[in-house]
């Protein structure tokens, strides 16, 4: 993988990666990366377990922060700021970039609370503006009319799939300006995944989406640029019916045909 | 049931050059009656279309359980939208040899009426154009097989070639008729004869202009070749 790696420029990055690498203590997880990440569109990463992007997104937010012994050199810009920076408060940046993992997280509270958690940790105490907003994100995550009537009945009643999209009506509550997502529909059946694939198709062009997937048909399916990690480094970043029709190199050729991986 | 992509895209790359042989054949069997008037060679290009239009059914499915079963990406895909493309080119080219088979057929029965049968003046430009039209079909089945797209592009430039010849056949055909009027009542078919050349030959020219497709993922159709 020593070849340079493929990489195409974007016009309007809200998300400027440079010389990213990542150490758990002596160990490299993450080997220079230098990317741009478009605004209001779905950014795929893919690659084999263990390639760093699960790694790769938790930077972003700097969810990282809190392994002991990690460190992390080069520059993470949001908007043009670097989010490294001494001076950046974490809990706005995690405002400002929210996240839905893998498996749903809902509070073991009601519904509506879950939806206006991160508003009441922001001090908004106004009942209307509250109920609004429960309104307005549960409509956003397409959950709203499937829940209207039981608001405040306990979030851990609903199914996989319900939850999966009360934890991104969550995130979209706080008006994120990026939702990073990591394998939110790996735990789903298929038409709860098709779901949550309607969803995000859906927030596209309002939110900028970065996702993780194994699955190479939601990525294909799903996103305008794919960026494909191995072992660490960035092989190939373009668009996604490009990366799928006409991968440039045969690393990422390889992977999503499956002749590895 | 195979639930091995590779093999699946094996198989289907088998089928699909089974079916360029047979397809080869047709259009050597189609010249060489035209050279030698032959009805009985021409008859066994017509009967061998129906085993044509069955390995086009089958290649067809091929594609259809690949895509289907295995969602295939990038040089799979390629490979899959390019075997749909040259399978039905490769019929067409098979239902041209057999429309060039019939004109043979034709001129023997009119051979038989006319006054004067022996003298059909054949055009000297069939030949070359039958040497390029043949030449670029096996170049076809090579570029395939060996995933050569340098030979695939090798092959659009001959097109011209043929273009020019068929331009020159429908001129000697007129000077023939000028100088003996009786040579008129073959001119359809012998033109038609070279327009069916003609036609395989840009059949051919499409099936390596997707060819290039399969193997750069680069579109050329509606590019200069030369360039």
């Amino acid at each position: 993988m020593n070849s340079q790696p493929s990489i195409v420029a974007i016009d309007d990055p809200i998300v400027q990666v440079k010389e990213l690498s990542l150490f758990y203590g002596q160990s490299q997880a993450l080997f220079d990366l230098t990317f741009d990440i478009p605004r209001h569109q779905v950014t795929a990463l893919i690659g084999p377990s263990g390639c760093g992007k699960s790694t790769f997104i938790r930077c972003i937010n700097r969810m990282n922060d809190l392994i002991d012994g990690l460190h992390t050199t080069g520059v993470i810009r949001l908007d043009g700021n670097d989010i490294f920076d001494r001076s950046v408060d974490v809990i706005d940046l995690r405002r400002r970039v929210g996240m839905v993992f893998q498996k749903s997280n809902p509070f073991p509270k009601s519904i509506y609370e879950n939806v206006i958690f991160g508003m009441r940790i922001g001090g908004v105490t106004e009942k209307p503006i509250l109920d609004e907003t429960v309104e307005k994100s549960l409509r956003r995550a397409a959950l709203w009319d499937e829940v209207k009537d039981r608001l405040h009945d306990s979030a851990m009643g609903l199914s996989g799939g319900q939850m999966q999209r009360l934890c991104i009506a969550r995130a979209i509550a706080v008006s994120p300006e990026i939702i990073l997502m990591d394998e939110p529909c790996s735990a789903l059946d298929p038409k709860s995944t098709a779901h949550i694939e309607n969803l995000i198709r859906d927030l596209n062009g309002e939110y900028t989406i970065i996702i993780v997937t194994h699955n190479m048909q939601q990525a294909s399916r799903i996103s305008d640029y794919t960026a494909f990690l191995y072992e660490g480094e960035l092989i190939e970043f373009g668009e996604t019916k490009k990366v799928f029709t006409v991968p440039v190199k045969k690393a990422t050729e390889d992977y999503i045909t499956g002749r590895f991986g | 049931m195979t639930t091995d992509i590779r093999s699946s895209i094996e198989t289907l790359k088998q089928h699909l050059i089974y079916l360029g042989t047979v397809v080869e054949e047709g259009i050597k069997n189609s010249i060489k009656a035209v050279r030698t008037l032959d009805p009985v060679l021409a008859a066994e290009v017509q009967a061998a279309d129906s085993k044509i239009n069955a390995l086009e059914v089958n290649v067809e499915e091929d594609c259809l359980k690949i895509l289907a079963l295995h969602q295939p990406v990038a040089s799979d895909l390629r490979f899959v939208v390019t075997a749909l493309k040259m399978n039905r080119e490769l019929e067409r080219i098979g239902d041209l040899a057999v429309k060039v088979a019939d004109k043979v057929i034709l001129l023997n029965t009119v051979q038989k009426h006319d006054v004067n049968p022996d003298m059909i003046i054949v055009p000297a430009d069939f030949e070359p154009m039958f040497a390029t039209t043949l030449s670029m079909f096996s170049q076809l089945l090579d570029a395939f097989v060996n995933e050569d797209s340098d030979l695939a592009y090798r092959i659009l430039i001959q097109d011209d070639e043929v273009d020019t010849a068929k331009r020159h056949i429908r001129k000697q055909l007129d000077e023939i008729a000028r100088k003996d009027p009786k040579q008129q009542v073959y001119h359809t078919l012998l033109l038609s004869i070279a327009r069916g050349l003609e036609r395989i030959a840009d059949h051919t020219t499409n099936t390596a202009e997707d060819i290039i497709y399969m193997l750069q993922g680069r579109i050329v159709r509606h590019e200069d070749h030369l360039l």
